[in-house]
């Protein structure tokens, strides 16, 4: 692997993508597979805990399966405890997850292609204000927010939880960034020239466009709000509103309080726990596309 | 109305160009516009009125009364904030350096192409980015428990008793683990796909000039990642100093370890929540984000000035 091969191979285009050399490294592979297992660990733990009895659970071997197979009658208990909370906590996050990133999303996109396309002013400011706002402390935000919310009467409410997740100063950015490169003047000049006013051309033409970009935004915010704690666990009171991480925490907290009494409680964190990240799992699975070019775009334009 | 009358008659008269700078200020505000009320209702309003309220303090006689910087200076003579920022001080200069450079070793691995199953490995290490905080520091809590933990049972097996990891001496260590399990391959994605961005050109000449991986690795590769470095450095100091939902989530395991301003986020939110010290907690806050603000800059400064000597 001198440079010779490497000269025998540019490094250019598809060749590049496709595996810089032919040879493979024992020691390298070993080394990721090694840090591979580090990260999977957890999460093969709580397969195999979810699928234990709750004395199993304490009595045997932690990272390996028990003799009795009690998955499915772990994810009836789950589910069925304290009359279906689980199910509802369930509904609850989905129901903030995807209105906040499809209206975060589609907010992104639109303030995005105005900062791209167009010169006003103050375009600047806007834009460096918004990323600036990155740096405020979560607490900084939230205790006002709160207050401010109780005083009009939406704290305890579904939109407390919305309203905060819609802005996302990174999907701005990605936005503004893909927009930049995604959409050619040309377009927009010929949409003008056949007489389109610009929020026809945005809708009609660019949007579609936009698509790849708004699947990233759509993605990573669905992701902070299905994984948010510090805002609903300030904001919500009632427990019917609860998302599935305050759910899970207050089960937890319980488990915790009453120590050995409520050893029965354990067993369902570890079910619901792994109930709650199965279908984020398979989401990033699936939408690899996305996650990638957000990620990309965010490491090479700074 | 009128704007809009003159706007449109200037571009009826003006030639196409101009009018069309006209029409497109104003469709540019229109469009950012949706974004910016939002963005000016949940994060500038609340900052203006916890700025506000920071100047204030409620009594049990009188009610709310202006106090001026009462809050601020009674902040910076108290130990428990001190003693947590501190804290997540220490946790950011033991935490994000190995977080980092393990990214960066696992990011340059990849971009080898000697890795085999690397797409499997790079799914792996990345996955725990999908998984909630709560949910991992719920995991690590068990995994790290002296009951059902798997280290302790371990331990048992050969006679021996695990280290106490929610103990005092550990848990930073143990919240560093954490997060380092969170975030290392969301960083290392990051680094991975800017190393995909480097110009082919570059490593030719490399070979060219006879440099082996080794040397290619550390003249091109890492000077090229600069700037997501900088990026993954900024996104950690910034979460390094916000830690709240780990020490929260195992505060219930280990009550005496971590007290309620473990974290100056911690600190912060008993203040409100359970102590009603609303306006104390916003001083508190500002204070927090002041260090976070000074310390990304520093970082930047110190960084911009090396790399130009």
């Amino acid at each position: 692997m001198t440079a010779e091969t490497m000269i025998e191979r540019p490094r250019t285009g598809r060749a590049r993508r496709t595996g810089r050399r032919s040879g493979r490294s024992t020691v390298l592979t070993v080394g990721m597979l090694a840090a591979a297992a580090y990260f999977l660990l957890p999460l093969f733990w709580l397969l195999v805990s979810s699928s234990k009895t709750s004395t199993d659970l304490f009595s045997t071997f932690g990272l390996w399966f028990s003799g009795d197979f009690a998955l499915f009658d772990n994810i009836g208990r789950t589910v069925s405890h304290d009359g279906n909370v689980f199910l509802r906590w369930m509904g609850n996050t989905l129901l903030y997850a995807i209105t906040a990133a499809g209206g975060g999303a589609l907010l992104a996109s639109l303030a995005g292609y105005g900062f791209a396309k167009y010169r006003f002013r103050g375009d600047r400011t806007m834009f460096m204000i918004v990323l600036g706002a990155v740096m405020v402390p979560t607490t900084a935000l939230a205790i006002p927010t709160y207050l401010l919310f109780s005083q009009i009467g939406l704290a305890d409410t579904p939109w407390a939880i919305i309203l905060p997740s819609l802005i996302n100063p990174f999907g701005l950015f990605l936005m503004t960034v893909y927009v930049q490169s995604a959409v050619p003047d040309s377009l927009l000049e010929a949409g003008r020239i056949d007489g389109a006013g610009e929020f026809r051309i945005f809708f009609q033409v660019t949007l579609r466009l936009l698509a790849p970009g708004f699947a990233t935004v759509l993605l990573f915010t669905l992701v902070n709000t299905w994984n948010n704690y510090f805002l609903p666990l300030i904001m919500l009171n009632d427990p019917d509103l609860y998302p599935i991480t305050v759910g899970l925490a207050r089960w937890q907290g319980q488990a915790a309080a009453a120590g050995g009494a409520s050893g029965d409680l354990i067993p369902l964190v570890v079910t619901g726990s792994l109930l709650s990240v199965v279908p984020l799992i398979i989401a990033f699975l699936f939408l690899q596309r996305y996650w990638q070019s957000g990620l990309m775009t965010g490491a090479v334009k700074q | 109305m009128t704007a809009t009358a003159t706007a449109r008659k200037a571009r009826a008269e003006a030639p196409a160009r101009r009018g069309r700078t006209n029409r497109s200020g104003r469709a540019g505000y229109l469009f950012v516009a949706p974004f910016m009320i939002v963005f000016a209702a949940m994060f500038l309003v609340p900052l203006i009125y916890a700025a506000y309220f920071s100047f204030f303090r409620e009594q049990l006689v009188g009610g709310t009364v202006f106090v001026g910087f009462e809050n601020y200076t009674r902040a910076f003579g108290d130990a428990e904030l001190w003693t947590g920022i501190g804290r997540v001080g220490l946790f950011f200069l033991l935490q994000v350096p190995v977080m980092l450079v393990v990214a960066l070793f696992l990011a340059l691995a990849l971009d080898t192409g000697m890795v085999r199953l690397s797409r499997f490995a790079r799914l792996s290490i990345f996955v725990p980015y999908a998984v909630p905080g709560v949910i991992a520091a719920l995991m690590w809590g068990y995994l790290y428990g002296p009951d059902f933990g798997p280290f302790a049972q371990l331990a048992e097996k050969i006679g021996a008793s695990a280290p106490d990891f929610l103990g005092a001496d550990l848990m930073l260590g143990s919240l560093a683990n954490i997060v380092f399990w969170e975030f290392t391959g969301y960083n290392m994605v990051i680094l991975f796909a800017a190393l995909r961005a480097v110009p082919g050109e570059l490593y030719e000449a490399a070979a060219v000039d006879g440099a082996g991986p080794w040397r290619t690795a550390w003249s091109i590769k890492i000077p090229a990642l600069r700037g997501a470095l900088m990026v993954c450095l900024i996104f950690s100091i910034i979460g390094s100093f916000q830690l709240f939902n780990e020490p929260n989530l195992l505060q219930g395991l280990a009550p005496t370890v971590i007290d309620r301003a473990y974290t100056p986020n911690l600190y912060a939110y008993n203040l409100a929540f359970v102590g009603q010290e609303y306006n104390y907690a916003a001083a508190v806050s500002f204070i927090l984000g002041m260090v976070i603000l000074v310390g990304s800059y520093v970082f930047m400064f110190l960084t911009n000035r090396r790399s130009r000597s």
